[in-house]
């Protein structure tokens, strides 16, 4: 289930009971399906028996605005197919799918073609594994598509190009043709037109997936310094967990079409729900996850006097910055979560928490 | 044994009758529809020869090759585009040239106009691109002659049966090459049009026409060339052109008149095929 750990924050997505089948011709046999998934049929024992493919089985899913979640899992477990069934390429077979818009939360799941085109124009951006370019176009002319399809005048299609390519470093490159890029630099582009339309919810279909590493983390990198500018929400689909936990703030991994966790980096990787995320997590350096929240011990009393502590630190700072500071002096820190004293962290913790870890791979 | 075959025969079907009985029906039932198309398309080839042969020779020939530089930008294209023309000037076939030139851009546009439409539709949806296949098939394996005979009885004698056997003959050519470019756009692009909110008409034409433009245009080069081949058969139903002399030629084993005209087909088929091409990149 998913939870509200940021709270006084709103969704920008909601899933609820969200099914999507693949193959199931006609309301009957889509029926006999959701049935069949209900009584715990397994999707192989559906697919031998109706051809019917299960995609994605009773997800539901938070988003909180501003935040990036990653869903992760092999290929196959479902995470393309929930992303699509998000903005209505891939139909849903039961369940909804709540989009916060200007005009409050709608679901997708009982749109009409008009009111999901409507949603696609201004609410919904998507980034492609394969980029979806089109190649007979320019540069500016891809990044404009999303405005042109929605009907934007010249001038600020003109502008809002303009200062996209500035973002993302391509201005010298607008009247070029599409081919003359490089992958990274084609990818940019596709960021780019998802960016252009302004809309507040960007789906990310590996849109990293088909670029060499070191091109990869770069773009990483840049992602997540237009996010920092632009704080959009981004449900964003990986199979490669570093990447998931450089970028997101919570990791939702999938398993035969199921949602089988959902949490914080720490949570996949310290606190597997079981097998199949631990061995996601198996080869993860604890350097990079670990934070304060797990290397504390927890306060006995809120009561506690904070001269006795050699600094405060939030609950999320990563374990490495603890190690320096701990370092330092034998004093312990004050763990602060959301301003209030919460756990203290002393040297000895830090090297348990470590010890521990690095001592299971 | 000779049993079977006397009883094979003995209950022929009536499958010729029929179809000789269907155009008898056509063809007196529905003359005036007939008429109609008949005199449209004459009037309309007819007033394109004339228009253009009111213009003399020298003159087209220059615009020809105006036109040769402008699309191209090719010297050797150019050059060749000039001295064929004159050639063709020079042998005395300028007349001829011009009435098989519009006969086959009337054929080719006609192809297109109706094509180019079918092969959309076709490409999204399968059960009419299903049925038309084998109509398809038909139109391109039948021999021309066998259709040739029933257009003439209801069109009437002159160039309006060679431009609709024509266009029978050609017009699979874009259909299938319309179809395919159409059905082969990539998933990803598609999508991508629909996740930005594209309309079915705005996918049609930013995406899959776009896309389809190279195998578009190939149906146009193809078009024109088949057009080209049928010249001498609708020469045969009493359409004018440079199939004339290659038919006259024909009855009276006239070698030189033969070739003369073969090779001014072989120039016009070389010129529009190289005109209609894309211009080929600066390296």
């Amino acid at each position: 289930m998913p939870r509200a750990r940021e709270t006084g924050v709103s969704n920008a997505v909601e899933v609820r009971g969200l099914d999507v089948l693949f193959e199931a011709r006609g309301r009957r046999a889509q029926r006999t399906a959701l049935a069949a998934l209900d009584r715990g049929e397994s999707r192989d024992a559906l697919r031998e028996a109706s051809g019917v493919v299960a995609g994605v089985v009773d997800a539901s899913l938070d988003v909180a605005e501003g935040s990036i979640v990653v869903l992760m899992g092999l290929s196959g477990s479902g995470k393309s197919s929930l992303l699509r069934a998000v903005n209505g390429l891939n139909p849903s077979a039961r369940g909804s799918i709540g989009i916060k818009t200007a005009q409050g939360m709608v679901d997708v799941c009982g749109l009409s073609t008009r009111g999901l085109r409507r949603l696609r124009r201004h609410s919904l951006a998507m980034v492609f594994q394969q980029f979806g370019l089109l190649p007979w176009a320019t540069v500016a002319e891809n990044v404009a598509f999303g405005l042109s399809v929605r009907g934007e005048s010249r001038a600020r299609r003109d502008a809002m190009v303009k200062h996209q390519l500035e973002l993302v470093g391509l201005d010298n490159w607008a009247e070029a043709p599409i081919a003359s890029l490089s992958g990274g630099m084609q990818q940019r582009v596709g960021l780019a037109r998802a960016f252009a339309t302004e809309a507040d919810i960007l789906l990310m279909d590996e849109p990293f997936s088909a670029l060499d590493p070191l091109i990869r983390e770069h773009l990483q990198s840049e992602l997540l310094a237009l996010q920092a500018r632009l704080g959009r929400t981004i449900l964003f689909v990986s199979h490669d967990l570093d990447e998931a936990l450089r970028l997101g703030s919570r990791i939702v991994i999938m398993d035969g079409g199921r949602i089988v966790q959902d949490g914080t980096p720490e949570d996949i990787v310290f606190r597997p729900a079981n097998d199949y995320v631990a061995n996601f997590a198996r080869h993860v350096n604890p350097l990079s996850v670990l934070t304060a929240r797990t290397v504390m011990q927890p306060l006995l009393s809120t009561a506690v006097d904070a001269n006795g502590f050699a600094a405060e630190i939030d609950i999320d700072c990563p374990v490495g910055e603890l190690l320096a500071l701990t370092a330092k002096s034998d004093t312990p820190l004050l763990v602060l979560d959301q301003g209030a004293p919460a756990g203290r962290v002393d040297r000895k913790a830090v090297l348990d928490a470590l010890a521990e870890r690095m001592g299971s791979r | 044994m000779e049993a079977l075959t006397d009883w094979l025969t003995a209950y022929r079907l009536p499958i010729g009758e029929t179809i000789a009985d269907f155009v008898d029906f056509l063809n007196t039932h529905a003359q005036g529809g007939f008429d109609l198309v008949s005199d449209t398309l004459e009037g309309l080839v007819e007033g394109a020869t004339d228009a253009l042969l009111a213009v003399p020779a020298p003159v087209v020939v220059v615009a020809v090759t105006a036109l040769a530089w402008v699309l191209q930008r090719r010297i050797g294209f150019t050059l060749f585009a000039a001295a064929s023309l004159l050639l063709i000037v020079n042998l005395g076939l300028w007349e001829a040239t011009i009435e098989t030139l519009v006969l086959v851009l009337a054929a080719s546009v006609i192809c297109m106009v109706v094509g180019v439409p079918i092969g959309i539709l076709a490409a999204h949806r399968p059960r009419l691109n299903a049925a038309i296949r084998p109509v398809l098939d038909l139109m391109q394996t039948i021999p021309t002659f066998v259709y040739l005979i029933p257009t003439l009885i209801l069109f009437g004698l002159g160039v309006v049966p060679g431009l609709i056997s024509t266009i029978v003959f050609a017009i699979a050519a874009p259909i299938r090459l319309t179809a395919l470019g159409v059905s082969n756009v990539p998933a990803s692009l598609i999508d991508a049009g629909d996740a930005f909110g594209c309309t079915a008409w705005q996918r049609l034409w930013r995406i899959e026409l776009p896309h389809a433009l190279p195998s578009i245009r190939a149906g146009l080069t193809q078009c024109i060339m088949l057009s080209l081949s049928m010249v001498v058969i609708a020469a045969l139903v009493g359409a004018d052109g440079l199939g004339k002399p290659v038919v006259r030629a024909l009855n009276t084993v006239n070698i030189e008149k033969g070739f003369e005209a073969g090779l001014a087909i072989v120039i016009v088929a070389i010129l529009l095929d190289r005109l209609c091409r894309a211009r080929a990149k600066p390296a």
